[in-house]
């Protein structure tokens, strides 16, 4: 056991540190769409540098870094404040279920230009019906010259207007439940996907709905096999960033001395009950850490398991935690909607649902790890 | 950065495992733990926590955690986890005088030391039924009573795995050096016990779980009570990485070790109570019966989280370190907001 970074690894956090100092892009834009664009901008200057796919191998062009230079990386861009890049579907989801499942023309069809943000896209599974249970998706897909006709609606889709590529499920066959969906790559520029967003509770929209309406995907677009959807859908949502738990407890240490800031400005950093909501906070935001950590050593070199779990849940709740903190220390203040803390006091509800409710973090812990029956 | 054991240290693991289970085949509880020390003391074990110069072995922390980590998950009586603990706050905290006076005789069998709580002017002793000295930890002090008196005034001990003894405290000479220092090394090895406290409640959970059949179907398969089980996973996992790190950081790092040991024990203290009580929950009515032992792990959770220092004395501390303490923003300690260019 070694909690230090090794010189090798030293090494390459000072390389991303300094290139993140004489390139970062400044301030981001308040407007979701020119925020976008400059995120896409990042993702250009990023993959000029060779960052773009730090995870990728590097016969696809990536930087073919280890678990936890990976970590590393991540938690340097959380620390110097830079914005994600805008393709980070394509650069977490899509480019590694093509070079996992896709044909050699389909590497060289995706790959690059996923890397380089040409081409962004987004992922078409959740369905009105199907959210948690994802294997009940009703999007049809229907046999036709040369390739398939799509049906259906998908919601809770990020980018899909921007999105060039949709890695879609839907069920190609009457077959029984697991091996009757497609993996599919949907072109999104085309008659017969109609996009519409989403206004969630923070009055924005980072979320849509895809209605696809007879939308046409070619054969040399379909992903492994016809019918074997499921088992390629369950794999892509294994390839979750490693060390995204260091990186997101980075994320919320410096929210949190944001948070002792706003303690002190109300004049409550003698306040017992505060100081030890604030103790709980720091002291869970550090075991996330070290927890990613630990999770690293255990995946080895091979894809992280259910334990990335256990962080997830953890995360949900202490985001949530601490934006509740920061709303009771206000005072009358917090009733003023458009503050950075009542953003994020709203913003924090959907981390318990986004990527894999903490219900469903909470059956993968039982039944795969500590291997409880199963209800189902 | 590796965040894991090596072989020698997965070694000491399973072999100390070994010997609990050992000793619970036999039907061994509190009552013979006098002799399961001698067995210990003669294997060696008892010397690891007394440095090399004064003639035991001087294991790492780390190393001793997980020795503790079996034990508690064994619910083996406090006299190793006092003798360890005295033994470091003395090698941590005794000065140039103190450590070769009392250390040489810690690493030899008839030189068991007692841990002790300073209580209304008088201190509690955790398992000193034959131990030579006692070291009594305070919020702030420490101090030797050498020699732990002959006639022990019994008090009624909420951990029934382990005896509590009054003791008046007046001629117990305080250890002069560094005391946050050997306080915080020893609530490591306070918190590593209390992992595996933790880890065997829900091991016992999850097997009940398994088992128990309501309603046609085992339990475990009932969402109310596999989230449970669920929780306790991440509270384990949780309290385990934060004495693991804080142990390695006794050991490499020690400058960072306030803030480690004060994590370590606010996760082991929550996580074996909350653990210990959802467990007998999930027990049911048969979790409320003395004969079942998970009250014994509850009991064991409560003491445990109350010796050293109050989990809302690290609470504290953690907040002083963290932005809210009047030192920490006058010397800058603040996390500071990374400049965007």
């Amino acid at each position: 056991m070694d909690l230090t970074l090794s010189p090798e690894e030293l090494r390459f956090r000072d390389e991303i540190r300094a290139w993140l100092d004489q390139n970062h892009p400044g301030p981001a834009p308040q407007d979701t769409e020119q925020n976008f664009d400059f995120r896409l901008a990042w993702q250009r200057t990023l993959h000029e540098a060779g960052y773009a796919g730090i995870a990728w191998p590097r016969e696809y062009g990536g930087r073919g870094a280890t678990l936890v230079e990976q970590a590393i990386f991540n938690e340097e861009m959380v620390r110097a404040r830079a914005p994600a890049p805008a393709n980070i579907l394509g650069l977490i989801m899509g480019g590694p279920v093509v070079m996992a499942h896709g044909t050699d023309d389909q590497k060289r069809r995706f790959l690059a230009r996923i890397l380089s943000g040409d081409e962004l896209w987004c992922q078409g599974f959740s369905e009105p019906d199907a959210g948690s249970d994802l294997a009940s998706v009703r999007t049809r897909a229907e046999r036709a010259e040369g390739g398939w006709r799509i049906s259906g609606q998908k919601v809770w889709t990020s980018y899909a207007h921007r999105a060039k590529w949709c890695m879609l499920l839907a069920r190609s066959s009457d077959g029984a439940r697991y091996r009757n969906l497609t993996y599919f790559i949907c072109d999104m520029r085309q008659d017969g996907v109609t996009v519409r967003p989403l206004r969630q509770i923070t009055g924005e929209s980072e979320f849509n709905e895809i209605f696809f309406d007879g939308a046409f995907v070619p054969d040399e677009n379909v992903i492994g096999s016809v019918d074997d959807g499921w088992n390629i859908a369950l794999a892509t949502l294994m390839f979750e960033r490693p060390g995204l738990g260091a990186a997101s407890a980075l994320a919320i240490r410096l929210q949190l001395g944001e948070l002792a800031g706003l303690i002190r400005q109300n004049g409550l950093d003698d306040d017992a009950s505060v100081r030890r909501r604030f103790a709980r906070l720091v002291v869970e935001t550090e075991t996330i850490r070290l927890n990613g950590y630990r999770g690293l050593a255990r995946a080895g070199e091979g894809v992280p398991g259910p334990e990335g779990s256990i962080v997830k849940i953890q995360w949900a709740s202490l985001n949530q935690a601490m934006t509740e903190l920061a709303f009771d220390v206000q005072g009358g203040a917090a009733l003023e909607s458009d503050s950075t803390w009542a953003y994020r006091l709203l913003r924090a509800r959907a981390n318990s649902i986004e990527g894999g409710t903490s219900e469903i973090q909470r059956n993968i812990l039982a039944e795969r790890v500590l291997q409880l029956p199963r209800l189902r | 950065m590796r965040f894991d054991l090596n072989d020698e240290q997965r070694a000491i693991k399973d072999a100390i495992r070994e010997v609990c289970d050992a000793r619970a085949s036999r039907g061994e509880g509190a009552e013979t733990d006098g002799a399961f020390w001698s067995e210990l003391a003669k294997s060696g074990w008892t010397q690891m926590a007394v440095p090399q110069e004064f003639g035991g072995q001087g294991s790492g922390l780390l190393e001793l955690s997980l020795v503790l980590e079996e034990m508690g998950r064994a619910l083996v009586g406090g006299a190793y986890l006092g003798h360890a603990a005295a033994a470091v706050l003395i090698a941590a905290s005794g000065d140039e005088q103190q450590r070769p006076r009392w250390l040489p005789g810690l690493a030899t069998a008839d030189g068991r030391a007692a841990l002790g709580q300073a209580h209304n002017g008088g201190a509690l002793l955790v398992d000193a039924s034959g131990a030579a000295l006692a070291v009594i930890a305070g919020p702030e002090t420490a101090a030797v009573l050498d020699p732990v008196p002959g006639a022990l005034n019994e008090a009624a001990s909420l951990d029934v795995t382990r005896t509590l003894h009054r003791v008046e405290s007046a001629g117990a000479e305080r250890l002069r050096g560094d005391v946050d220092r050997g306080l915080d090394r020893a609530e490591v090895l306070l918190a590593a016990e209390l992992v595996g406290v933790a880890q065997r409640a829900m091991e016992l959970a999850v097997e009940h779980a398994s088992n128990r059949q309501q309603f046609g179907r085992p339990i475990g398969a009932y969402q109310a009570v596999s989230h449970r089980c669920a929780d306790m996973l991440v509270q384990v996992e949780s309290a385990r990485s934060a004495v693991l790190s804080a142990a390695w950081t006794a050991d490499h790092e020690p400058e960072q070790l306030p803030f480690a040991a004060s994590v370590a024990k606010v996760t082991a203290a929550s996580a074996a109570w909350q653990v210990a009580a959802a467990s007998l929950q999930v027990h049911g009515g048969m979790g409320f019966t003395w004969e079942y032992p998970i009250h014994r792990y509850l009991r064991r959770a409560a003491a445990g989280a109350r010796l050293l220092r109050s989990v809302d004395h690290h609470l504290d501390r953690i907040a002083d370190q963290n932005g809210l303490g009047a030192e920490a923003v006058a010397a800058g300690a603040v996390q500071p907001a990374y400049a965007v260019p």
